[in-house]
Formats: C-alpha cells, sequence, structure tokens
C-alpha cells in the first residue's frame, strides 16, 4: 500500500511524451529500485511512460518476477534425471506443471499462496485465493477437479486468532464450494509465530486429456487476443494510484481498493465456458487473469510465443468508468482470462460466450514482431519488448548469513526434559496430544467444505491424502497430500524441507497410489533479512536433493516472501504437495481400521527422536534441538512395500505415523470409523530400545502402522522381510472393545477419546 | 425411460444426476435452462449447487427459468420431479412445495453424511423404500434450514406430506426437523440431502462396513423408473 | 441516476440467523442493543425519472420476484429523489 501522494501532470503519458520529455516518476513509491528504473530506461532508450513504469514495476515486483528466489528455484530444474522427467509433459515455468497419469489422461496441479490478502480481508483474501489457482489450472486446458488448503493461523487463544479463522474458512467453503469443487484436503497448524502473518495457500488439481493441454502463448500473427469474464474494476490496484492522473484530491478515485472482490458464480461460469472452448478447439492459446492483471497477460503471452502483440486498452469493459489506463493495466480484478484466437474460430468463440452469458472484448491482435504496443483511444501508452517485462526481469542473489540464534536452538534438545514414567500419565498425555490445537479433529473446518461433488471423491479428510478418480471407466485416480512443518524447518531448513516431501509422498503411498510429481509453496520472512535468505536456500537445496532422493520432479510452485511483522519472521514453511497415481480407486487404503481381529503392524525403526515434536510443544511448551532423521530409501521401500502389499490386498488400513508419533497415529485410527484395538509395546520397545515416552510419541520417520487380516499374516510378515522393512506387531483390531486398550498404559475410553479430539476447534471457534 | 436433469448456470451437481440416473438403469438426458424443450422425459431432476449464484435467494432466479417454467407446467399434470438442494430451494421458489428455505441456524456451509427417516414411501421417488426406513445420504448446504408457518407445518404434518426427517442431528434448523418433501399427489419431491452422492459403492457415504459404501440414494431413482416402467 | 428503491426485510416472525449473529456480536461489544434484523435494499435503474407507472411495476417485481413472501415481507417501495 502506497500512501504517498505524488502529483504527475493530467492526461495520458504517450509514448511521444516520454521521448520528448523528461519528468520525475514515482518509480520508488512503485516499490522499483534506483538501477532497475535506471534500466528500465537504458531497455527503452528513454524514460518509460507512466503505464510502462506500472507495468514494469509490478511485472518486477517479488510477487511476479521471483527476483530474490530465482537463482534458489533453477535447482528444481537441474536436479533431475531423464527417468524423473518421463511423466512430466511441463515442467517449471507455466501456469502449472502438467504429468501424464497414462490412459491419455494428464493432471496439472499447483499450490500458490494468497497470505497478505487473507490478513487484511480474510474472507476475500482467502476465497480469492482458491479462484487464482483455480483459474491457473483452467488455463492449462484442465477441468479443476479438486482443492486443498495449507493454513497457518495465529495462537488460538490471540484475541485476533478467531477473526482470521472464520473470514479465511468461510471464504475457501464459499468460494470452493459454489465453484462445485471437492475439498479433498488440506492441513491447519495455529503457532503465536504466523501472528501477523497466517498462511493460506490454496491446490488445485484438474485434469486434461493429452491432445487439450493448452499454452500461455500467441504465436500466431493476426490472432485476435480476447478478454473474457468478469469487468475490469479498480480490485487490487490501492498502490498503483500513485500514477493515476488527476485523482490525488480528495473526490477522486485515489483510494482504490488493495483487496480483490471474488465472484465464484462467474467463475464457475468462465470453467464451463472454458470448458467448451476446449471442447470445439476454439482457442490457440489462454492466460488467466491473476497478479498484474492485464500487464502480465498480454506481456507473458507475446513473451511465450516469441511474438508481439496490439492492444486497444479501451476496448477493456469496464465496471467503473473512471479508470486510468495505468488503473487498467494493474487491475487485479478477478474472473478474467484472456485468449488468443484465431479470425475463422470467432464465431464459434461468441457464440460459446453467448451461450453461457460470458462478457467479452476483442483488445487487438498477435504481431509479428516483439513489441507490445497498448493504445489509448490513437495515442500510444506502451511500446515496449515483451520479454523485458515478463521474462528478463532482474535476478537477485541476496546475501546470505547463517543465523546467529540456530546453534543455540539446536544445542537445546528434549533429552533434558521430563519423561512420564507412571502409565496414566502417559495415557492423560495421549489425550492432551490428541486435544491440542495442531493434533485435534479439524471436522469443524472440513465439514463447512463440499467433499462429494464431482462424485469421484475415493478419499478426503481425515484420510492420509486426497484421493480422486479421474477416469470413471477404467477407475484410474490420483492421490494429493501436501505437508509442512514449520518447526521441523525452524530446527533444520535443509532438513525440514526434506521431511515436508517425506511426509507428504508417505501419506501418498499409505492410500495406496505411487507418487508421481511434487508442487510447492514456499512461504518465508523478507528476503531482504539475509538470515531468512539462508533459511530459503538451505530450504530449496533440501527440498531439490529430496526429489532427487525421491526420483519424484517438482512441476511447479510459488514462492511467498514477507511473512514477517518487525523483525519476527514466521517459521521457514516450504508447503509441499505430492500427487501420486493409482490405477484402479477401489484399491485405496483406508486411514483406519473397519475389521475385527486384525493384526496391526507398525512398520520401520522407532528412534528416540523427540526434538521439534508434538510432544515438546504440547507437553512441554519445547522447540529445539535437531528434528528427525530423514532417508528417503527407507521411505521408497516404506512406499513400496505398502503398494505392493495393497496389490495383492492384503492391506486393511494404513496410516502414515508423524506428528505426535504412533500414539496419535493410533487415536486416528482408532477414531476413523470409531473402532477399539489392543495394543502392546513390549516387543517394540525391547527391539529398538525405546521408553515408553519415546514409544509412543518419538516422531522417526518412514513409520507406519498398518492392519491385515489374520489370513495374510504369514504373506505380509514375509513380505516385509524380503523387503528389509522392520515390521512388528503391536497389536490386534478389536470391534467388541470400545476402547484404545494399550497393554501396561491405560485403556482408553472412544467416546471419551473422541470427544477430547472432536471438541477442541469447535470450544475455540464456535 | 429418460430422465432430463436441468443445468442452470451455477449447477454443480448436474452431472453426478446423470450418473445416478444411468447407475440407477434410466437414460440421463441434459436439459438447458434457457429452453423450454424437455425432449420428451418421462421425469426431471432439479440439481443441486448455486443456480445463478443463488444471489437473490436461492434458487429465486432459477424458478424463472424457461425449462423450470416448462417443468411447473407439465408438473401440474404428473411429470415426476426431483428437486435436491437447490433443486428443492427451486421448487418452492416455484411454489410448487410450499414453505421456504433459509441460511443454516449456525450460519455455517455444512458438509455431512446425515441420517434420514423415510417419512413418506408414496411418492414417485421413495417406492423403494420401506415406511420409516433408516438411511444415509451426504448433506451439503449454506441454506437448507426450513421454515413455514404453522398453518402449512399443520397441513403438511396432516397430510403426510413430509417425505424426509433428519435423524440425530438436525443439521441446519429445519423446523419439524424436515430434509424434505413432497406434494399430495406424490410426484413431486424435494429434499435438502444429496441422493445422487449415495449411489456408487466407493463414492458414497461411509458405512460401519467399509469406507464410502453408502448407496441409499439409488432406490430414489430406482423408484421412479420402476414405477415408470412397472 | 433515477432509481426506485425496494425494501425487503425477513418476516418479524421468522429466525433471522444473521442478525440474531451480528446482534450477539454486538452485544458481547458492550453495545446496548437488542436485537438486529439484516434485510436487503435492491435499486431499480432507470433512463429516465420513473412514473407512477413504473412504480406500481416495480411494486408488482418486488412482490413476485424480488421478494419470497413466505419468508420475507416487502417494507418499502418509492422512488428515490434526486438531489
Amino acid at each position: 500500500m502506497f500512501k504517498k501522494k505524488t502529483v504527475i501532470p493530467s492526461g495520458v503519458d504517450t509514448t511521444k511524451d516520454a521521448k520528448s520529455n523528461e519528468k520525475d516518476q514515482p518509480w520508488a513509491e512503485l516499490g522499483l529500485k534506483q538501477d532497475e528504473y535506471q534500466s528500465i530506461k537504458e531497455i527503452l532508450s528513454r524514460r518509460p511512460t507512466s503505464s510502462e513504469l506500472a507495468m514494469y514495476s509490478v511485472m518486477w515486483s517479488e510477487h511476479c518476477s521471483y527476483k530474490s528466489s530465482k537463482i534458489y528455484l533453477r535447482q528444481f530444474g537441474q536436479k533431475v534425471t531423464e527417468e524423473m522427467k518421463k511423466h512430466l509433459m511441463v515442467g517449471m515455468g507455466e501456469n502449472a506443471g502438467v504429468v501424464d497419469v497414462g490412459e491419455g489422461l494428464a493432471v496439472t496441479f499447483k499450490v500458490e499462496s494468497h497470505n497478505h490478502p487473507s490478513y487484511i480481508e480474510p474472507f476475500q483474501g482467502a476465497a480469492t485465493g482458491v479462484g487464482g489457482i483455480v483459474r491457473d489450472i483452467l488455463s492449462m486446458g484442465a477441468r479443476p477437479v479438486a482443492v486443498m488448503d495449507q493454513l497457518r493461523f495465529g495462537d488460538v487463544n490471540h484475541p485476533d486468532t478467531a477473526r482470521v479463522v472464520h473470514g479465511v474458512v468461510d471464504g475457501i467453503s464459499n468460494y470452493g464450494n459454489s465453484l462445485g469443487l471437492p475439498n479433498i484436503g488440506g492441513e491447519t497448524v495455529f503457532d503465536a509465530r504466523y501472528q501477523g502473518n497466517p498462511l493460506v495457500n490454496a491446490l488445485a488439481v484438474g485434469v486434461l486429456k493429452h491432445e487439450d493441454l493448452k499454452l500461455a502463448k500467441a504465436t500466431n500473427p493476426g490472432d485476435l487476443v480476447i478478454l473474457f469474464g468478469a469487468r475490469t474494476g479498480a480490485d487490487g490496484i490501492g498502490g498503483v494510484s500513485v500514477l493515476a492522473s488527476e485523482t490525488f484530491d480528495d473526490e477522486g478515485p485515489s483510494r482504490r481498493p488493495a483487496v480483490q472482490v471474488g465472484d465464484p458464480f462467474a467463475e464457475k461460469v468462465l470453467i464451463e465456458a472454458c470448458m467448451e472452448l476446449y471442447e470445439n478447439d476454439v482457442i490457440a492459446g489462454i492466460q488467466d487473469l491473476g497478479g498484474a492483471g492485464i500487464s502480465c497477460a498480454t506481456s507473458e503471452l507475446a513473451a511465450n510465443g516469441d511474438r508481439g502483440m496490439e492492444i486497444q486498452l479501451r476496448n477493456v469493459l469496464l465496471r467503473d468508468e473512471s479508470l486510468t489506463p495505468e488503473e487498467i493495466l494493474m487491475s487485479e480484478s478477478q474472473e478474467r482470462m484472456m485468449a488468443i484466437v484465431n479470425k475463422k474460430n470467432l464465431k464459434r468463440f461468441e457464440e460459446i460466450m453467448n451461450k453461457w452469458e460470458v462478457e467479452y472484448s476483442i483488445l487487438g491482435k498477435v504481431l509479428s514482431d516483439e513489441k507490445l504496443v497498448i493504445k489509448w483511444d490513437d495515442e500510444e501508452i506502451v511500446n515496449v519488448p515483451p520479454k523485458t517485462v515478463a521474462i528478463d526481469s532482474p535476478v537477485y542473489e541476496r546475501p546470505v548469513e547463517y543465523p546467529t540464534w540456530i546453534d543455540k536452538l539446536n544445542a537445546d534438545s528434549t533429552k533434558d526434559l521430563p519423561r512420564a514414567t507412571d502409565p496414566s500419565e502417559i495415557a492423560s498425555q495421549i489425550i492432551e496430544i490428541a486435544s491440542s490445537p495442531n493434533q485435534a479433529d479439524k471436522s469443524w473446518i472440513t465439514s463447512q467444505y463440499d467433499r462429494y461433488v464431482l462424485g469421484n471423491t475415493a478419499l478426503s479428510m481425515p484420510d492420509d491424502g486426497g484421493m480422486v478418480r479421474v477416469n470413471e471407466e477404467s477407475g484410474l485416480g490420483i492421490t494429493m497430500a501436501t505437508d509442512a512443518n514449520g518447526k521441523y524447518c525452524q530446527l533444520d531448513p535443509y532438513n525440514g524441507a526434506k521431511l515436508a516431501l517425506a511426509e507428504a509422498y508417505r501419506n501418498v503411498a499409505m492410500t495406496g497410489a505411487k507418487p508421481r510429481a511434487v508442487t510447492n509453496c514456499l512461504n518465508f520472512g523478507s528476503p531482504e533479512n539475509p538470515e531468512v535468505m539462508w533459511q530459503f536456500k538451505r530450504a530449496t537445496e533440501g527440498l531439490a536433493d529430496a526429489c532427487m532422493e525421491a526420483g519424484i520432479p517438482v512441476t511447479g510452485g510459488n514462492v511467498s516472501f514477507y511473512n514477517q511483522t518487525g523483525d519476527v519472521a514466521i517459521y521457514p514453511t516450504p508447503v509441499v504437495g505430492v500427487m501420486g497415481v493409482i490405477d484402479d480407486v477401489a484399491r485405496r487404503i483406508p486411514s483406519g481400521w473397519q475389521d475385527t481381529g486384525h493384526n496391526i503392524y507398525l512398520l520401520g525403526t522407532t528412534k528416540d527422536e523427540l526434538d521439534g515434536s508434538a510432544w515438546a510443544e504440547v507437553i512441554h511448551g519445547h522447540l529445539g534441538g535437531k528434528p528427525p532423521e530423514v532417508d528417503f530409501q527407507k521411505e521408497m521401500e516404506l512406499a513400496d512395500l505398502i503398494h505392493g502389499a495393497n496389490i495383492q490386498g492384503m492391506v486393511a488400513s494404513a496410516h502414515d505415523v508423524s506428528e505426535g508419533g504412533l500414539a496419535q497415529a493410533l487415536v486416528e485410527s482408532s477414531l476413523r470409523f470409531g473402532n477399539g484395538a489392543r495394543i502392546w509395546l513390549g516387543e517394540l520397545m525391547e527391539r529398538d530400545g525405546l521408553d515408553l515416552t519415546a514409544a509412543m510419541f518419538s516422531e522417526s520417520q518412514a513409520r507406519a502402522i498398518v492392519s491385515v487380516g489374520r489370513e495374510d499374516d504369514v504373506k505380509f510378515v514375509s513380505l516385509c522381510e524380503a523387503r528389509g522393512v522392520p515390521v512388528v506387531r503391536i497389536g490386534v483390531t478389536d470391534l467388541e472393545s470400545s476402547a484404545l486398550e494399550i497393554q501396561n498404559v491405560a485403556d482408553i475410553d472412544l467416546l471419551e477419546l473422541k470427544s477430547a479430539h472432536v471438541r477442541t476447534l469447535p470450544e475455540l471457534f464456535s | 425411460m429418460k430422465i432430463g436433469v436441468i443445468t442452470y448456470p451455477g449447477s454443480l451437481d448436474d452431472r453426478d444426476a446423470q450418473r445416478a440416473i444411468k447407475l440407477a438403469g434410466g437414460t440421463p438426458v441434459p436439459l438447458w435452462h434457457a429452453s423450454d424443450d424437455l425432449k420428451n422425459i418421462d421425469a426431471v431432476v432439479l440439481p443441486g449447487g448455486f443456480s445463478y449464484g443463488d444471489y437473490l435467494r436461492c434458487g429465486a432466479i432459477a424458478a424463472q427459468a424457461p425449462a423450470t417454467k416448462e417443468v411447473i407446467k407439465k408438473a401440474e399434470k404428473g411429470l415426476p420431479v426431483l428437486g435436491i438442494c437447490n433443486g428443492f430451494q427451486v421448487l418452492v421458489e416455484a411454489h410448487l412445495l410450499p414453505g421456504g428455505l433459509i441460511r443454516n441456524e449456525k450460519q455455517h456451509f455444512v458438509c455431512r453424511d446425515q441420517r434420514l427417516r423415510v417419512e413418506n414411501k408414496n411418492t414417485r421417488w421413495t417406492g423403494m423404500f420401506e415406511q420409516n426406513e433408516e438411511i444415509t445420504i451426504p448433506l451439503k448446504n449454506g441454506e437448507g434450514g426450513y421454515i413455514a408457518d404453522e398453518e402449512t407445518l399443520k397441513y403438511l404434518e396432516g397430510e403426510d406430506l413430509i417425505a424426509f426427517r433428519y435423524l440425530d442431528v438436525n443439521p441446519n434448523g429445519s423446523m419439524n426437523e424436515i430434509a424434505g418433501l413432497t406434494n399430495s399427489a406424490g410426484n413431486i419431491v424435494g429434499l435438502m440431502p444429496h441422493p445422487e452422492h449415495a449411489v456408487e459403492p466407493g463414492f458414497g457415504p461411509d458405512t460401519p462396513v467399509a469406507t464410502r459404501s453408502g448407496i441409499d440414494g439409488l432406490r430414489f431413482f430406482q423408484s421412479v423408473i420402476g414405477q415408470v416402467v412397472g | 441516476m433515477p432509481k426506485i428503491i425496494v425494501e425487503i426485510m425477513p418476516k418479524q416472525d421468522l429466525l433471522d440467523p444473521q442478525g440474531k449473529a451480528v446482534a450477539n456480536a454486538l452485544k458481547r461489544a458492550g453495545n446496548d442493543i437488542e436485537t438486529t434484523r439484516i434485510g436487503k435494499r435492491i435499486e431499480l435503474h432507470y433512463k429516465n425519472q420513473p412514473t407512477e407507472k413504473d412504480l406500481e411495476k416495480a411494486k408488482e417485481l418486488a412482490r413476485d420476484f424480488l421478494s419470497n413472501s413466505v419468508i420475507e415481507d416487502v417494507v418499502a417501495v418509492f422512488i428515490e429523489e434526486e438531489n
């Protein structure tokens, strides 16, 4: 938000003016640095017009240009093998990555942040976050089929937290439900570190036939440039108001809202209209309008096609006739798309628009030369090489510095914290953790989302991943899971990022799917703080290395910097989403047991790893030490084992062991369908050399609990042994019992446990 | 048996209703809101969603659509009509069923596996249920609170026009736990829960036997097909 | 732009969940307010100054389309004078 007023002479600033007269321009107010302004002048061999200045300033902003992160993001494209690229149809740099899932189908998916707007105006911020990511998916030629969201809020007891929680959840619920997209999962974490900087990351998934793939490219000179969807208004252009001429008196429209307002109905209609455009092969290229609006769409379409464009800005349909050219170029009004249409298809295009009552206007045409010309009536107000706006933005290698505080934090491990010796104390810790805000049941949130619409949801919250069928004939499906652990990353951003991938990978595998590709949303503090930049550098290195080790590529993502209030940055929070493929969703694995007398096995090795754990947080209010070790070889072995055993029909249920340890996994698997079990830990404790606290609450990786029918026992155990996955029987399901009976600890009544697990969020927020 | 499904701008569960009809053995016929050609259908479903954004009142604008007007005419002559969620709201706005639907008591959209009791099996869409059978059907709405004045409620109760009632939990504050209604001829049924989301094993509500295996909704569609064919 | 204004309120005797929620919030904030009710104001914009005939038509629209008499009352339909 720019409060400073700068007076610019009235009238439209043309390229002719820019050649003939110098003038002071508010580049600093628009967020440009002196040398950036200087290089714009060098590119153009003159000063920019105010419209050009607006375009460069917003396209070269951190948000649009990734100027601080680019040098690190490159490794996601470099640390890949040919094998990893095998299924990749479109990689990073497009609106969203596209991955082949077989049967002629492809899946596109991406997660994006809408953090700052969601703090200012939580309802609209979150709603338009969903709307924006869905348009990204739509612009690849795909039908959006599901959404998920990754949320971080402040302390549950802070007076402002409820405002943000209610607004964000209502916003996601209102927008996503109205679009008819099932919400199949996500995560919600509360921590004081996110108080003034909540994170609202939204993920969308879409499905397309290979031949329907669309790219944001204008390649054929003479093709029409058409803007369609909602009208353009003064949304999200608070900043650019400094450029609006003649509007700095009190009555003028200088107070433009920085918040965008969404209309899910308009977007739903836009989706259906686009589907019909794709089915009829009407368009040559398409781009959604998000950040930087028309500036971004025109320059990217032209730049990606190695072409140019001529636009008549007067043709833009406006909601507010008082908008200046600069504001029209910058407007972030929602539910708009830009299509490149060959003249021969115009009639069909118009028919489809009319059928869906979508407004459109032809703005101009594609030029063969690489120049972007924008006119305002007869005046030329922009004439720039499109690549200089969209692609060749500045790149910074910002200073990085090893944080002064991190050694001390790493040294402060949990080893000196008191541990319960009395079994009843362990039992009460199990309940305390299960009812803590971060481990408690999230259905107060997820029951506000439609998980049924489209009729293809095979798994959703609270299962480990969200699964949807993508081919109704064959049953082919995909699983999406997302994870991030800010506390682990605070302790060690390199391994923290790896751990985020490990957990998402494991969650996908637990549903019966095979992990195939990755998206990410990297939420950090200010890149101008060298310690934050060090966290970013380490986290991206960790994630890129982890992807190499896991053999699955990053297909795209998003960076959100400046999540910081004063000197206090959020925990580094790289949200990692993994997409997996399952041949037939009929083989999905639920996360809880429904059969009696099945054996419960713990897979993997448990170590005494309690640093950064839910146990440390909830029981001791402690964060320090080093996060659990991560080993992708073991994660892959575990995933392959589950996959293999599931194909043979041996896995009745599977649930990954992560935050809250084995105890929390047992609680969740029991409560999933309200069925009891008898558990014994002696053999595990003896084999892995653990005390009761470590056995119950350690967050060692590459572990899962599975339930297996007695008839498959021998087969299952020998499969584990053959594949080198440590296996130990820890109990048996018991539908007669109404308790989670943990031998030598306690019988925890399921109704009491459920009540403790479920009531936390309603008590806080209802 | 041809069963139409009207798509309004903003309809969301229209393709799901078509799938349900197919699974029940019928032939789904997509209908477009702007056309009054109902294509010789034998029955019609008004699907869930947010028709026209539900901006004036839920279902109010859809109630004026050419396709709806034609449905109203034919319904009066006995065409079986099933209004699901937004479709129920359309039926109420079109005065084919009495009362109104307002914002949920708790102000939130709610999505849950809802237990219902079938209160009237003598309709075109409930014939395959037992009287007072208890079923589980997904519910998902933001404005599903059923209201009517005392006289109307008395009439509905007296004439046995309450087709379904909520069990266990009243999810939206509906009067008399009303989840769905029928007209006195029994050809029109409207309800807030979504039977089309409990028709296919693997994609319905959870049951004690297996995850997402509930298919109680299938019999809505089988009922109308069975009766017309038989 | 010349306008006719239509004001619609939820029926007095019906639950107005929005109004109730707002009243509770106002009370929590220490305001001396018993209840609130939330209705709608709909503006019909005309090219020319609306006539009595336009007003009659607007009243009809208000009754038949803009409101639902089962749950709402039309409380006012009037021509807004331009100032």
